[in-house]
């Protein structure tokens, strides 16, 4: 079988890896879906490169974009890839529900192998590809803004970690077309996830994925802690730091020291995969009890890398809307500093029921419990920052206010599943699934969706629509509630996670609710969407040019909308915490600068997406065992790094007379706008220059 | 529209399968615990859950009677009773955690006058297999336990990693190859609860369920005769089979189990071990 051409060109290739072929040989519902969806990945490549060709935009985009390593750019190409991977995951979840809610004692329509890869992609693109995309994304554009810096400490690195996580999304679809996902779940259990049970290309596809986009977070990581620490504009001291930057500090440290054990336990199980080694195997002397340490040393800390931002836009957003300081900044940034500490304490509690003795869950119960003080400390802290305040309810604010609410409901379930013997009976059910989405879903959903409202008039220069705002987070808010609070009462009744058809009649009416929910979610994202098409079509109408639109308090609302390439014509002098509400206070923040210098801003590079295109290159060889391909990639990544470090002439400059041209003339609108009270932002009266009340 | 209106009855009748419905002392204890810290959690959301939307609404922008300090930041007793009080309960959970953590140890035995009745699970793709070393009797998919006496069960797996649940009389605890856990349980009523593989492993997880059968020690006496009487022993051939991976249609029942299967299950992890 080994011998000859073909395997030798295309390694483990064979026809039935298409889902096309598959449908044509047995049309089952089940395969359809399998065939319509790589269709769609498909079609929708070939839609979008014909759309561009058509457009003579290719030039423009590889220009303007793709090779660019402005910060602003980089953070908004995170959030596009984000949306597009939220879309593909959240359909995954409503087949799931329908699947389940039609499979109550009947075999439904998505076949159990279909069905595992569908909770297995969900899961991983959710967390690696929705969440972290659209996290980095929002750090990337605000946190050099708000610290009053031109660009990140690395603006190369942060090009390579963009790529290589767009790379690894891109294998994710990629496995939609060809071949099968692994069907393990996002955490990928050995010895399932072996050669001996799972010997197809699934696993494999879930080990690079995860890997590159692992060592893409670590890179992030590493970027912004250096950012932070060194780019900071004279006077802001890190108490004078606001909220989110604080929390994308820790957020970075977290991504720093988590990360890598995540891409040990990859590697490790690649090793047993490709080289016959036995880490996590059942046999000579593997122990899959090594990688759930070392995934979940890495998976908690995940799950705060992955709340700590969305506090942080809380804080930016409750501040900003109750027209009020922060309440309590200093025990905001110690709660944030004990969350991320205690986020490394805890990870046993995530297999509580793998038989350690009774002190040692004990400790680690508590410990978890204990994560639960800074997290109220902060939600009493947002509280008290509304109170005496002037509260406007902007579409972030309703956001945030729901977050409250519902994230308080999912600490509930989290306290009581921090107990072991509580754990013990809804581990591994839909309870514990419940359980993390009722802390995703509002915490870090919600707070992205805050932040994209929020920063949305900045980024591109026109707000969004406020009214299909509001419908789409109403969506959001009751689609939640249908969606999740049925699990809680199916994983009381013992009914396991991840299955892929029921047998107990009485989950009928919980099952059809849940499967309502998914729908409104469905709905909510499609009104994000609608909400989009309109904010686009209406622009005109909405610019906010001057830069200002919600009486902001950072940096970041002291430049235009968009900001400048090099963000600040003078770089800033602060003295005090919110500096921008305070100058509008105490005088006029819009002077213009005596005199203006030629700036350095980083000449764009093609290292960055060389290196991620040809990474999920490399990636897809080694699923496919395209020994040449693989050989042949790994030598191109090198070769880029050595080809880079040859470019010396790596900065382009701005000369003075341009930037004092884009200055006045943005200091030429702020002049002539009109300034607008807080009750009329959300109008077309609202050109973003904020009336300053005597 | 129907299912909405039948969602209290339905929701009553998911619960019953879970542990709301708890047929015996360790899964009563853990109800217990749940009722215990529900109560006290009540009083930790319950303030945000009013002041969240009373806060928002009482200071919103349109009140003109609400005041507005936009420099006030910092109280030194709202600061106490943020940090404080919510310390203090963690504290005191913390005593309660520790102790119900151990009181409710699946691996600690049940106090009780009888001796235990020892039984070793075996999981395998997808079924789980019940040997009884004392009776030297076998079930696949079926767990026949005698009402008021504790049961003690000793796991491992043939096969990946897999989670035995049974909500009504315990919680779950994992059975992985080449290790052996535990699980202590006592039912205290007579009836057939379900019990199933939590942890995913494939093609036929969503079927790998199983009656946990209780019988009063009279009944379970009669039935252990009966199996062993049943002439259907645990060969090499049906061993082979049970093994293979396979959803089975309906429980199975083995006049003779060997002695040494569960230890022979243990050891192919485990010689290779050494």
């Amino acid at each position: 079988m080994t011998q000859g051409l073909w395997p030798a060109l295309l390694g483990r290739f064979d026809w039935q890896a298409l889902p096309f072929v598959r449908a044509w040989e047995t049309p089952t519902v089940s395969e359809i879906i399998g065939a319509g969806a790589a269709s769609i990945v498909i079609v929708g490549a070939i839609g979008l490169m014909a759309l561009l060709t058509y457009l003579h935009a290719w030039r423009y985009l590889w220009k303007e974009w793709l090779t660019s390593l402005d910060h602003k750019r980089i953070g908004i190409m995170y959030v596009v890839l984000a949306f597009v991977m939220l879309s593909r995951a959240l359909v995954e979840a409503v087949l799931m529900r329908m699947q389940q809610a039609s499979a109550i004692d009947a075999p439904g329509f998505v076949e159990p192998d279909h069905f595992a890869q569908l909770f297995s992609t969900h899961g991983s693109i959710m967390i690696f590809f929705m969440a972290m995309p659209f996290l980095t994304g929002v750090i990337n554009y605000v946190t050099p803004l708000q610290i009053g810096a031109r660009d990140v400490a690395f603006p190369l690195l942060n090009s390579i970690s963009l790529w290589l996580t767009g790379g690894a999304a891109g294998l994710m679809m990629v496995s939609l077309v060809i071949g099968r996902f692994s069907t393990g779940g996002w955490s990928g259990y050995p010895p399932y996830t072996e050669l001996a049970f799972s010997p197809d290309v699934g696993p494999d596809y879930w080990i690079w994925a995860v890997t590159l986009g692992s060592v893409a977070s670590t890179l992030t990581g590493l970027n912004f802690a250096t950012t932070i620490y060194k780019m900071r504009c004279p006077g802001m001291t890190l108490m004078r730091m606001p909220l989110f930057v604080w929390t994308a500090l820790c957020t970075s440290i977290l991504m720093i020291f988590a990360m890598p054990p995540l891409t040990v336990a990859t590697a490790l199980l690649a090793l047993d995969r490709y080289l016959g080694a036995h880490f996590f195997t059942n046999d000579l002397g593997g122990n899959m009890m090594m990688y759930a340490n070392l995934f979940w040393l890495f998976g908690h800390p995940e799950v705060y890398i992955l709340i700590l931002p969305a506090f942080g836009v809380y804080s930016e957003v409750v501040s900003t809307f109750s027209s009020k300081e922060l309440y309590g900044y200093t025990s905001l940034v110690l709660a944030t500093m004990a969350i991320a500490v205690l986020s490394f304490t805890v990870w046993v509690h995530h297999f509580f029921t793998m038989g350690q003795n009774a002190n040692l869950n004990a400790v680690f119960g508590i410990a978890t419990m204990t994560i639960g003080v800074p997290t109220g400390v902060k939600i009493y802290d947002w509280i008290w920052t509304m109170f005496r305040g002037e509260v406007r309810f902007t579409v972030p604010m309703l956001y945030s206010l729901a977050f409250m609410m519902t994230f308080v409901l999912g600490g509930f379930t989290g306290i009581l599943l921090a107990f072991p013997p509580l754990d013990y009976l809804v581990h591994n059910t839909l309870f514990l699934v419940a359980h993390f989405h009722n802390m995703l879903i509002p915490g870090t959903l919600y707070g992205m969706l805050a932040a994209y409202h929020y920063w949305f008039p900045k980024a591109f220069g026109f707000r969004l629509n406020e009214r299909w705002g509001r419908i789409s987070f109403g969506c959001w808010v009751v689609g939640f509630y249908t969606a999740f609070m049925p699990l809680y009462v199916l994983g009381a009744s013992g009914a396991a996670r991840r299955t892929q058809a029921f047998y107990e009649p009485a989950f009928r009416p919980w099952l059809y609710v849940a499967g309502v929910g998914a729908l409104i979610l469905l709905g909510a994202l499609a009104s994000l969407f609608v909400q989009l098409w309109i904010s686009i079509r209406d622009r005109d109408a909405n610019r906010v040019f001057a830069g200002d639109p919600w009486d902001g308090r950072g940096l970041e609302w002291s430049v235009s909308a968009p900001p400048p390439e090099f963000n600040y014509a003078v770089l800033p002098q602060v003295a005090a915490r919110d500096p921008f509400f305070d100058g509008k206070r105490a005088g006029d923040p819009y002077a213009a600068p005596a005199t203006y210098e030629d700036i350095e801003v980083p000449r764009n590079s093609m290292t960055g997406p060389v290196i991620g295109i040809v990474g999920a290159a490399l990636a897809f060889a080694l699923v496919w065992h395209i020994w040449w391909l693989a050989i042949l990639c790994a030598l191109g990544i090198v070769a880029a790094v050595i080809a880079r470090s040859f470019a010396r002439d790596v900065h382009r400059t701005v000369t003075a007379a341009e930037v004092a041209r884009i200055d006045r003339h943005w200091r030429a609108a702020v002049a002539e706008a009109k300034p607008i009270p807080r009750h009329i932002e959300t109008t077309s009266a609202n050109r973003g220059l904020a009336e300053v009340p005597a | 529209m129907t299912a909405l209106a039948l969602l209290p009855l339905g929701g009553c009748a998911a619960l019953k399968l879970g542990v709301v419905n708890h047929a015996g002392p360790v899964a009563a204890g853990q109800w217990h615990l749940y009722l215990i810290v529900g109560a006290v959690l009540v009083f930790v959301a319950g303030p945000v859950l009013l002041l969240v939307p009373i806060v928002a609404w009482h200071y919103r922008l349109a009140n003109k009677d609400s005041a507005f300090s936009p420099k006030w930041n910092f109280s030194w007793s709202l600061e106490g009773l943020i940090w404080i009080p919510p310390t203090g309960i963690v504290i005191g959970l913390g005593i309660l955690l520790w102790h119900y953590t151990h009181r409710l140890d699946p691996y600690r035995p049940i106090a009780s006058a009888q001796a235990p009745l020892e039984v070793q699970a075996v999981a395998l793709d997808w079924k789980w297999l019940f040997l009884y070393p004392d009776q030297h009797i076998a079930t696949v998919n079926e767990l026949d336990i005698p009402v008021g006496r504790p049961v003690h069960i000793r796991l491992t797996s043939g096969t990946v990693m897999q989670s035995l649940l049974i909500p009504q009389l315990a919680g779950q605890i994992y059975a992985m190859a080449g290790m052996t856990s535990q699980l202590n349980l006592e039912a205290s009523r007579a009836g057939v609860f379900r019990g199933e593989n939590a942890q995913f492993n494939g093609q036929g997880f969503q079927a790998e369920k199983f009656d946990v059968i209780a019988r009063t020690p009279a009944a379970f006496a009669t039935w252990v005769g009966r199996v062993q009487a049943s002439n259907h022993p645990l060969d090499a051939a049906a061993t082979a089979t049970i093994f293979r991976r396979s959803v089975l249609p309906h429980p199975v029942a083995f006049s003779a189990a060997p002695d040494d299967l569960f230890r022979r299950v243990l050891a192919r992890s485990q010689e290779s071990r050494r």
